[in-house]
Parts: C-alpha cells; sequence; structure tokens
C-alpha cells in the first residue's frame, strides 16, 4: 500500500442534535464537512471553541454517526466498525478518556492484551517518559502526566491511523517536545496523524495538512504553505508578509478604524512604545495605502520590518469575522 | 505500511480473539471492583453486617425469619449491590470520564465492554456467594442441595436484569445522580422490597412481587428452603432482564 494513501476521507458529513430551543427542532453542529487524511502525514483541524474539532473526530471514529454524509475510515465505515477495523486506529479523547482508579501500567497493560501485536509496552514508557508514575493512580496524575498516558493508550495498539484530540493540552514544553517527537516518528514509519490543535504554532510545526473550521464548515485547507501562500514567489506572483510596526505611542481606536488594512496591537508592546501588526501585505499599492494612513495620522513609525505570514495570521483573517 | 513500535512492513495491527478480549476485561474490572474500598463496603461487608444483624435479631424474636430464609435474601441483596449500584455507579463515572467512549474505540467495542461488565459482575459475585454463603453456612444455613441449581440460575438472570437497570441508570443521567439513585434504590428494594425478607403475598402489598428485587429474593428463597424452581417470579425477574436490556440499549449514551 503506498505510504501516502488516503486512510481517512469525510464526504459531506452533517451532525445534527435535537434541540427545543430551536426553531428548527435541531442544531447543525456539522453542515458539510470535506476533509482527507493520507498516511504518513499529520493532518491538523483547528478553529476557534465549537467549532465542530471534536465533533469531526468523533463522527470519523465511528462515536457519532453522522446525519449525513459518508465516513471512510481505512475504507471501511467506521459506524459499523467491527475489533479489526478499531485495532488499527488508536484514539486520544480530548477529555483523556482514562479510569481515575487504575495505575498507568495496569491500564496499558489491560490494553495491550486486546490487541494481537501490541506496541511493546516498555518501548512505549521510554519513548513517552511514563516510568516515573507508572504505579500511581491516575486521578493522581498531573494533567500533562494523563495527556502523555491518554496518548499511550492511543498508541498501544501499534496503529496504522491516530487521532489525537489537543494531544499536548496542558504539557510542559520538555513533555510537548516528546509528543513532537513522537508524532515525527509515527508520520516516518507512515502512520496517519489526525490531530486537532488550539495550539496554532504547533499545527504550523507538525501538519503536513491543516483543515480551518468554522461554525461546523471547512473554511479553508491546504498545506501550511498553500495558506500562508509562501509558494507565491514560486509561481511569479508576489507573497504575502506580515508587516510589523512600531510606535511611540497607542493608537487610537478612531485611528485604528481609518487605517486601509486591519491593524492588530502585539502583545509584546509595553509603556515604552506599541507593536502593530498588518497580517497580509499583498501588493505595493497595500504599502503606499498604509505610508498614506500613518500621514494622516502623523504616525512615523520607530520600526518598521516584514515577516513571513504565519498560520495564526490565516486563522485570524479567516475565522475572525 | 510500517509499524511504529517493530518497524516492519506488513500490517500488524489485528485485534486480540474475542473471547479473550472479553474475557480479559471481566478480569481486570473485577479486580478493580475488589480493591475498591467503597464497592467491597457495598458489595461484602454491607450485606454480611445484615446478615449477622438478621440471625442475632432471631434468637431475640421469633417476628425474624431464621437463617434459612434470610441467607437467600442477603445473597439477593448482594447481587443487587453488585451488579446494580456497584456497576451503575462505576459506569456512570466511566461514562462522565471518557471512558466508555475511550474503551468503545478500542478492539473491546461496546459488545465486548458490556460482555466484559457482565463478566466482571458474575466474577464478583461468585467472590460474594463464597464469603457470604460460607458465613451463612458457618450461622447455620442449611440450603436444599438440589435447589442450588436454581438458586445459581436465579443469581445469573438476577444479575443480568440489575446489571442492565444499573447500565440504564448509568448511561441516561449523572454520575452523582446514578451513586444517588442506585444507593437509595438498594437500600428501598433491599428493606422493603422483598429482596432480604419475604413480602405478604396477600391484599394490595402483592403488587410490590412484581419487583425485580422480590422476584430474585422469592426465587433464591425458594430454591434455598424448598430445592425448588419458584416458575412467577423468574419469569418476572426474566421479563425485567429484557425490559431493561432493551431500554439501555436505546437510551444508553456512551458519552
Amino acid at each position: 500500500m503506498p505510504s501516502s494513501a488516503v486512510c481517512l476521507r469525510l464526504a459531506g458529513v452533517r451532525y445534527a442534535v435535537g434541540t427545543a430551543s430551536s426553531a428548527k427542532g435541531f442544531t447543525e453542529i456539522l453542515s458539510g464537512v470535506d476533509l482527507t487524511a493520507r498516511r504518513s502525514e499529520v493532518t491538523a483541524i483547528i478553529g476557534p471553541n465549537g467549532a465542530g474539532k471534536t465533533t469531526t473526530l468523533s463522527c470519523s471514529q465511528g462515536l457519532l454517526r453522522p446525519s449525513s454524509g459518508t465516513v471512510q475510515l481505512l475504507g471501511q465505515n467506521p459506524w459499523r466498525a467491527g475489533a479489526g477495523l478499531r485495532a488499527r486506529v488508536g484514539v486520544m479523547l480530548q477529555d483523556g478518556g482514562l479510569p481515575q482508579s487504575v495505575r498507568p501500567r495496569t491500564l496499558l497493560a489491560h490494553i495491550a492484551k486486546l490487541h494481537r501485536h501490541p506496541w511493546p509496552l516498555e518501548d512505549l514508557i521510554t519513548r513517552l517518559d511514563l516510568s516515573d508514575f507508572l504505579s500511581t493512580t491516575i486521578r493522581r496524575l498531573s494533567g500533562g502526566q494523563k495527556q502523555r498516558v491518554a496518548l499511550a493508550a492511543a498508541l498501544i495498539g501499534d496503529p496504522e491511523l491516530v487521532f489525537l484530540d489537543e494531544p499536548s493540552a496542558g504539557l510542559d514544553p520538555q513533555s510537548r517536545q516528546l509528543v513532537f517527537d513522537l508524532i515525527g516518528h509515527l508520520r516516518s514509519c507512515g502512520i496517519g496523524i489526525v490531530l486537532t490543535t488550539h495550539l496554532l504554532e504547533e499545527a504550523q510545526q507538525l501538519a503536513d495538512s491543516v483543515y480551518i473550521l468554522k461554525d461546523g464548515a471547512v473554511i479553508r485547507h491546504g498545506t501550511v504553505a498553500e495558506l500562508t501562500d509562501s509558494t507565491a514567489e514560486q509561481n511569479g506572483r508576489s507573497a504575502p508578509r506580515r508587516l510589523c510596526f512600531a510606535s511611540p505611542r497607542i493608537l487610537t481606536r478612531d485611528e485604528l478604524d481609518a487605517a486601509p488594512l486591519p491593524v492588530e496591537l502585539d502583545s509584546d508592546s509595553n509603556r515604552a512604545g506599541a507593536r502593530w501588526t498588518v497580517a497580509a501585505i499583498s501588493a505595493p499599492a497595500d504599502l503606499s495605502s498604509l505610508t498614506a494612513w500613518w500621514e494622516q495620522i502623523g504616525l512615523f513609525p520607530a520600526e518598521i520590518s516584514f515577516e513571513a505570514r504565519t498560520l495564526e495570521d490565516v486563522f485570524w483573517e479567516v475565522s475572525v469575522p | 505500511m510500517t509499524s511504529a513500535a517493530q518497524s516492519t512492513t506488513t500490517p500488524r495491527s489485528r485485534p486480540a480473539p474475542a473471547h479473550r478480549r472479553v474475557l480479559a476485561h471481566g478480569l481486570y474490572e473485577a479486580r478493580i471492583t475488589l480493591r475498591n474500598g467503597e464497592q467491597l463496603l457495598v458489595s461484602l461487608i454491607l450485606p454480611l453486617l445484615v446478615l449477622i444483624g438478621l440471625h442475632r435479631a432471631h434468637a431475640i424474636t421469633e417476628i425474624v425469619p431464621d437463617i434459612d430464609t434470610t441467607a437467600p435474601g442477603v445473597l439477593a441483596l448482594a447481587v443487587m449491590a453488585s451488579a446494580f449500584t456497584g456497576a451503575g455507579i462505576a459506569a456512570g463515572f466511566e461514562r462522565q470520564y471518557g471512558v466508555l467512549a475511550y474503551l468503545a474505540t478500542t478492539p473491546l467495542g461496546p459488545t465486548g465492554l458490556i460482555l466484559g461488565k457482565s463478566l466482571a459482575v458474575l466474577c464478583v459475585i461468585a467472590v460474594q456467594l463464597v464469603v457470604l454463603g460460607g458465613a451463612a453456612l458457618a450461622l447455620g444455613w442449611a440450603p436444599e442441595p438440589m435447589g442450588l441449581i436454581w438458586l445459581l440460575g436465579a443469581v445469573v438472570i438476577g444479575a443480568a436484569a440489575f446489571t442492565a437497570l444499573g447500565l440504564l441508570v448509568a448511561g441516561t443521567v449523572r454520575a452523582e445522580a446514578t451513586l444517588a439513585l442506585t444507593n437509595v434504590a438498594w437500600v428501598l428494594m433491599g428493606a422493603a422490597g422483598g429482596a432480604v425478607l419475604p413480602l405478604n403475598h396477600e391484599g394490595a402489598g402483592a403488587l410490590l412481587l412484581l419487583l425485580p428485587s422480590a422476584a430474585l429474593g422469592e426465587a433464591m428463597r425458594e430454591a434455598s428452603i424448598h430445592g425448588s424452581l419458584a416458575a412467577v417470579p423468574v419469569l418476572i425477574l426474566a421479563a425485567w432482564a429484557l425490559a431493561a436490556i432493551l431500554a439501555a440499549r436505546k437510551w444508553f449514551r456512551w458519552t
């Protein structure tokens, strides 16, 4: 089987729940999601809270039955999945799904028994650095430790495809790197990885393919390079750039409203001065209109710099009204 | 396709055989239950105290039945404790923490999970029968040997009915509500629902004989005292089991 083979395909997936308060009698959580994930690739699903990320995963895993549309998980319908299909898929749920009164070693050893050829437990323990708390009941573990146990539980069956719902939530930088390294290892071994995350930097670093969800629909998808349009120059176009500038004072709301392009205040601004970001400068004309605006409000920036656009820029552009 | 753990070139992700998965999960859950102090209290300690208490009370007053009547009743109480209260509360909290959803995505699956839980309940009941039955024998219980098979049959049908009822509660209301509901129901069914002490078979009170607790108690007492099958209570219990399984299948929510 080629390593780039499709391992998950969603076509027009809708999911609705009945709600008495809605005039229609139901609320649509997913409104026609199309998504394709491949082996040897990390597919990231990002979006604001309530966008439908976890519901998309639940429909993909067979935990929820779509109202309409089709889901093909390793070529089969996950809703009717037998043990054979479930053995090939690893799942890490957002809230972990871990029994609180059990020790990690007991849990992992038990899940391993459900598989014919599990991942050797000691190897997984080493890779995820679990040894220090294997004999502590799960309810006593920190959030990051629980995350690592949940990840181990998803991988113990040595799956062909793993779903990771917020895999790095609550992890310290060292643990996050462990998880990133493991995801890289999985990808290099031909495993398909589908993950959701709130951390756009993480998605940018890890993902081969990104789907941005909003209000239950995919509003943008592609590789990170495609989404940030960093390949534009290779195609003979000017690549959009993020422009940052510093001002000695905080701009007023009226001044910002008069700006020709959306201008955001950077979080590292302080009393000594403010830093501002224009997410996308696509043409020289954008620059002209910006300098005209500076002249209009009497601002001479102390510093101007161009940076490559990030996934975060794209995310804010498309997901914030 | 390459296995991440083994670095081979053939697909290796395959489930263990179905019977091994169910057996493994049943033993895993049984071990967890028997190591849980609260579960032990409800499953063994409280029924044991009831058994001894009723035996002592009988020595004081004839109003309280003798050990031959109370012992099968206490065993019925113990079955309800494991199958209804214990399994229900455990499933309720597992549902709240997403454990049921996670296990449903493993090769165990929903069906294996239910079978595994049922096996765990039967394992715990086996321990209860040994401990409580042994204590009752030491206190003078003399069950009819020919009735033991009917007693075990009633235990199995009762376990199915009460496990399904416990899962029905756990799968439809919050974990905290499951905790309260199953405990209160267990106490009421044990004290006044015909499980431990026989009910009056005449008058309006006879309607209580339709309760699953009364049906289980009646079936176990008939088997223990007379060595015979109590057909009507067993049918009532089987009807409860069927109805509860169908209701749980319809309304149980995994998340």
